[in-house]
């Protein structure tokens, strides 16, 4: 009974905040807090307690640490049916994380209609955790779908005007559609495999255990693989897909992109693992090889962009591209340790780049421009911001220590024997990562002092939010053993799935 | 075939009770309005009649299917679309309550609309008794007076304001374009009765499907199909859609866009299923590039309206693509898709339209729909923006409206007949819209502009029109979360399949 409390909880907290702007703009805040608190407790009460050596796993009926299941649409055999397992958990305490962080970080950002500002936050991430939990894959998409229209109202409503002719409502369009109509695709490659299962068995249902047992042709399993793979795809983003990613970052508000960059890209990458993969073992197998040359394209793509960028959440947001890049080569590459790796990359980076925009955000606050080539001698001009800037900028280059770099190395480990060319091109991501973080603090922090008036400092709201993410990511990166040990069941049934479907590629062949 | 002397027992009069009611409350409110002028009592009796008709249909149901004369085949799915026609009748029956005014002289000005008021509600409900003959014939003959009674009265209806240039404008095109489309309507069926040498549906379709179709029977169905098409404002047959919404009143472009056109859409649903003629060859092809072409253009001319009315009407040109993709895939769920994406459609237009008319409220001459006087709108009426944007989410297919479910339902139709093609459109067509759906929403929510505006009144919550909106509205959520009830009411709404 605890699964739909998670998603309830910020569904009704967000309506309280809305309610509670009549009674001042600080009671929202409050509430938000409380209830982003709240699930981040409930989130880890779960960590600590569950057991998530249940995880599904070819083979047999799908196990899971928790499960929720009531009748909804019984007319397409479709039920709210929610499960919990080690990677849901992650992910699930991640979204309350980042949802306190991004709270937090709109205190003194967000001034007007805060009410309705924090109704879409909480929606936003109430929609997340669905999407980590829903596991009949109606209920999937329709969470899917449904947390794109807060974020929409997020970045249009409060976002910052960009350049001219790059306003926020243009940005967060382009988000939309780009998201909804890859959307669309998604349903029909589902409702293909509901059909062909319906077909089979006379029954319709959606629920993931059945449509597991699809016995799919090779033609039909390809293109079914492809409608997901599109969906995830322009989420995740894979290069040809990304345009929308810095759009929608440089405009939206900080906690925008702290969500944005923080969990909601990390909701494709759980797409694939939890729903294309296992669905489509065959298809994804045989997929494999054009999406690792997919993910190091974005890796070298999104890092060369990243440092031609001026706008510095630009920059940040580009460099996301390049790190989701390791992370599809994991999740293709059919390595237990890769798998792993991509989990704690997810993870790190979530925490790496939520520090960054919010960094961002507290400059813009200070500086009214994202712009560097506005800013540069930052460093004199005040104290902590540079020094966690840099901290964060060496987290994002991977740097021995914290959180990414064990995501990192455990994805290049694991990937070298399945495909070592692709892993050496994907290595040179890390050279050119240090270089677009290094020129972004070298731009924004170091150089000429273009005003020397003195900058006022961060307060310890600001200070203690950042030096959270630190601390976090650094632990990470020290002690990643209870994130290994939490995934390794799920990872393990995934891999499974897909080194099953690598053999039979590789004996057919 | 025999044809047995028809004998009318009270099961007859059970079935075609709603028609009777409806037809009833014609005459009633005719003579109400003889005796003595009085809007609130015509609004009454209009209420009244309405509602006793949709309570009619309870006993009609009983009685269903049955055959009453050749014309009606009152079945649940006649029942089902008389139910939707009756409902959008008597929303736009409140609307057009709000949208006429109250007669009260203040300050000097008469508020409201200016002439007689009475004959809207009569031609409303003329128009309505049409839409019930039209859902519930199996006949051509029947069709074609269901059809006629439907639209004669709009004539009069859109152009209400006749001292309004755009509205007596948007009349007349109206009347002679439909004009046509009923005479292609008519030549169409003269062909097929001379092939078939009969006038029943599923007579022609028995005797066409032994003939595998001859070109005269091709062609007869074609220009029916071309008729029929004007009706539904399909692409190529559209270019009066804009113009009349824009010019006619806001309650009666809600009537056409919802009642109007759901009546059509059944009968056209009916031949379609019951004349097999009508489905392979070159017409489903044809057909499939009118769905086409209706999604794409309906889509991308909305793109560039920045009026709310002209872009409601090309919207409702890409849904009625839409619904032919459920149309075309004719199996399996077809019929059940159309009839939820039907019931989730006149939801939202219902809602939208309603929203247009209550900012127009009272008559003044203009109808509030450019897109600037929306801007801010939520600061200063947010339960009529919430209405407003569930509408649009609703229509944009986004979950947790039942414009998702209607959308779900009819992809799924797609898929299930593998028709690839008009998914693509489909698809396209909604990420297009998306686009101007969304900026008719941020529009809503954007700082106010300091204009002088036109507001709805504070009060408009509490009077009918209000009220019947946020019940609206509601529904459109409540079904978006949950559509079982729906679902298992349109699962019920079989053709009856026709003894011969």
């Amino acid at each position: 009974m605890i699964l739909p409390w998670l998603i309830l909880i910020p569904f009704i907290g967000g309506l309280l905040c809305w309610q509670g702007e009549r009674f001042g703009a600080t009671l929202p805040r409050w509430i938000a807090l409380l209830t982003m608190s709240l699930l981040f407790g409930l989130g880890l009460w779960l960590w600590g307690t569950g057991d998530f050596s249940l995880a599904p796993a070819p083979g047999a009926e799908p196990r899971w640490a928790h499960e929720f299941q009531v009748q909804w649409i019984a007319r397409f055999g479709i039920s709210i049916h929610l499960a919990m397992d080690g990677l849901s958990v992650l992910m699930v305490t991640l979204t309350g994380l980042l949802g306190v962080l991004s709270v937090l970080c709109s205190w003194s950002e967000i001034h007007n209609r805060v009410g309705f500002f924090h109704l879409n936050l909480m929606w936003i991430l109430g929609g997340v955790v669905g999407v980590f939990l829903a596991i009949d894959l109606f209920l999937f998409f329709f969470f899917w779908e449904m947390m794109l229209v807060p974020m929409y109202f997020l970045i249009a409503l409060w976002g910052h005007s960009g350049s001219p002719g790059k306003s926020r409502i243009t940005a967060a369009t382009k988000f939309f559609i780009f998201t909804q109509a890859s959307g669309l695709v998604m349903l029909v490659a589902i409702l293909g495999l509901v059909f062909v299962h319906f077909n089979q068995t006379g029954v319709f249902t959606f629920n993931y255990a059945d449509l597991l047992k699809t016995q799919l042709s090779e033609g039909t399993e390809y293109l079914l693989m492809l409608g997901f793979f599109i969906a995830f795809a322009v989420k995740f983003p894979v290069v040809p897909f990304h345009s929308w990613l810095p759009d929608a970052h440089a405009q939206a508000p900080t906690a925008g992109s702290v969500d944005l960059a923080g969990i909601l890209l990390k909701t494709a990458a759980y797409g694939l693992l939890r729903f294309a993969l296992p669905l489509f073992p065959n298809a994804s197998a045989e997929f494999a090889p054009i999406a690792m040359y997919l993910g190091v394209f974005a890796i070298i793509y999104g890092a060369l962009l990243s440092f031609a960028q001026t706008d510095i959440k630009r920059l940040v947001a580009y460099s996301s591209v390049s790190h989701m890049g390791f992370v599809l080569i994991a999740i293709y590459s059919g390595s237990q340790i890769a798998l792993q790796g991509a989990v704690v990359q997810m993870m790190a980076h979530g925490l790496s780049a939520a520090a960054l925009f919010i960094l961002c955000g507290q400059l813009y606050e200070r500086l009214h421009t994202r712009d560097m080539r506005e800013m540069g001698g930052i460093w004199a001009r005040m104290s902590w911001l540079p020094a966690l800037s840099l901290f964060f900028a060496a987290a994002a280059l991977g740097l021995p220590g914290t959180g990414n770099f064990v995501g990192e190395f455990l994805i290049l480990i694991g990937s070298f024997p399945a495909a070592p060319w692709v892993t050496v091109i994907a290595a040179t991501g890390l050279v050119l990562g240090s270089v677009y973080s290094l020129i972004m603090i070298h731009r924004a922090h170091f150089g000429p002092v273009k005003n020397d008036s003195p900058l006022p400092g961060l307060q310890f709201r600001e200070l203690s939010m950042v030096l959270c993410l630190a601390v976090l990511l650094i632990l990470l990166g020290v002690y990643p053993q209870p994130v290994l040990d939490t995934s390794a069941a799920s990872m393990q049934g995934v891999q499974q799935w897909f080194s099953g479907a690598l053999n039979q590629l590789a004996t057919g062949q | 075939m025999e044809h047995h002397a028809v004998e009318f027992t009270t099961q007859h009069l059970i079935a075609l009770l709603p028609l009777l009611v409806t037809c009833a409350t014609v005459v009633v409110v005719m003579l109400a309005i003889a005796w003595k002028r009085s809007h609130g009592m015509t609004f009454v009796l209009s209420v009244i009649g309405l509602n006793a008709a949709l309570l009619s249909l309870l006993p009609a149901i009983g009685v269903a299917p049955l055959q009453v004369t050749p014309l009606m085949q009152i079945d649940t799915f006649a029942c089902y679309y008389m139910a939707l026609v009756l409902i959008a009748t008597l929303a736009c029956v409140t609307l057009t309550h709000a949208y006429l005014g109250e007669a009260t002289v203040s300050d000097g000005k008469t508020k409201g609309y200016p002439r007689n008021r009475e004959e809207m509600y009569l031609l409303l409900l003329l128009s309505a008794a049409g839409g019930l003959v039209l859902v519930s014939t199996e006949h051509l003959a029947g069709l074609f007076i269901g059809l006629e009674l439907l639209s004669v009265p709009t004539y009069g209806m859109i152009a209400y304001a006749y001292f309004n240039k755009r509205s007596l404008e948007a009349g007349i095109k109206y009347m002679v374009l439909s004009a046509a489309g009923s005479a292609f309507l008519l030549f169409g069926m003269a062909l097929l009765y001379a092939d078939a040498g009969s006038l029943s549906f599923a007579e022609i379709g028995a005797s066409l499907a032994g003939a595998s179709g001859s070109q005269l029977v091709q062609i007869g169905i074609g220009m029916m199909l071309i008729g029929l098409a004007f009706k539904l404002s399909m692409v190529p047959f559209h270019l009066w859609t804009p113009d009349v919404y824009e010019g006619a009143p806001a309650p009666v472009a809600a009537f056409l866009a919802t009642a109007s056109k759901v009546a059509v859409f059944a009968v056209l649903l009916r031949l379609y299923q019951l004349s097999p003629a009508t489905a392979g060859g070159w017409l489903n092809d044809l057909l499939t590039v009118i769905a086409i072409a209706s999604i794409l253009f309906g889509n991308l001319l909305a793109l560039v309206q920045n009026n709310l009315k002209r872009l409601l009407g090309y919207s409702s040109i890409a849904h009625f693509g839409y619904l032919l993709v459920a149309l075309i895939a004719s199996k399996g769920l077809a019929v059940e898709a159309i009839g939820v994406y039907m019931a989730t459609y006149v939801l939202t237009s219902l809602g939208a339209f309603g929203v247009i008319t209550l900012m127009s409220t009272p008559y003044n001459g203009r109808d509030a729909d450019a897109l600037y006087e929306y801007r801010g709108l939520f600061w200063r009426r947010p339960y009529l923006t919430a209405v407003l944007t569930v509408m649009m989410l609703s229509l944009a297919g986004i979950p947790l409206t039942a414009g998702f479910i209607g959308k779900f339902y009819v992809i799924a139709a797609g898929v299930q007949a593998q028709l690839w093609w008009l998914i693509g459109a489909l698809i396209l067509g909604s990420a297009i819209a998306v686009f101007y759906y969304l900026r008719v929403m941020v529009t809503l929510f954007l700082n106010e502009p300091n204009l002088q505006r036109h507001d709805a009144p504070f009060n408009w919550g509490q009077r009918a029109g209000g009220i019947m909106l946020m019940l609206v509205a509601a529904l459109a959520f409540i079904l978006g979360v949950y559509p079982q009830p729906l679902l298992d009411l349109v699962q019920q709404a079989g053709l009856a399949t026709v003894a011969l």
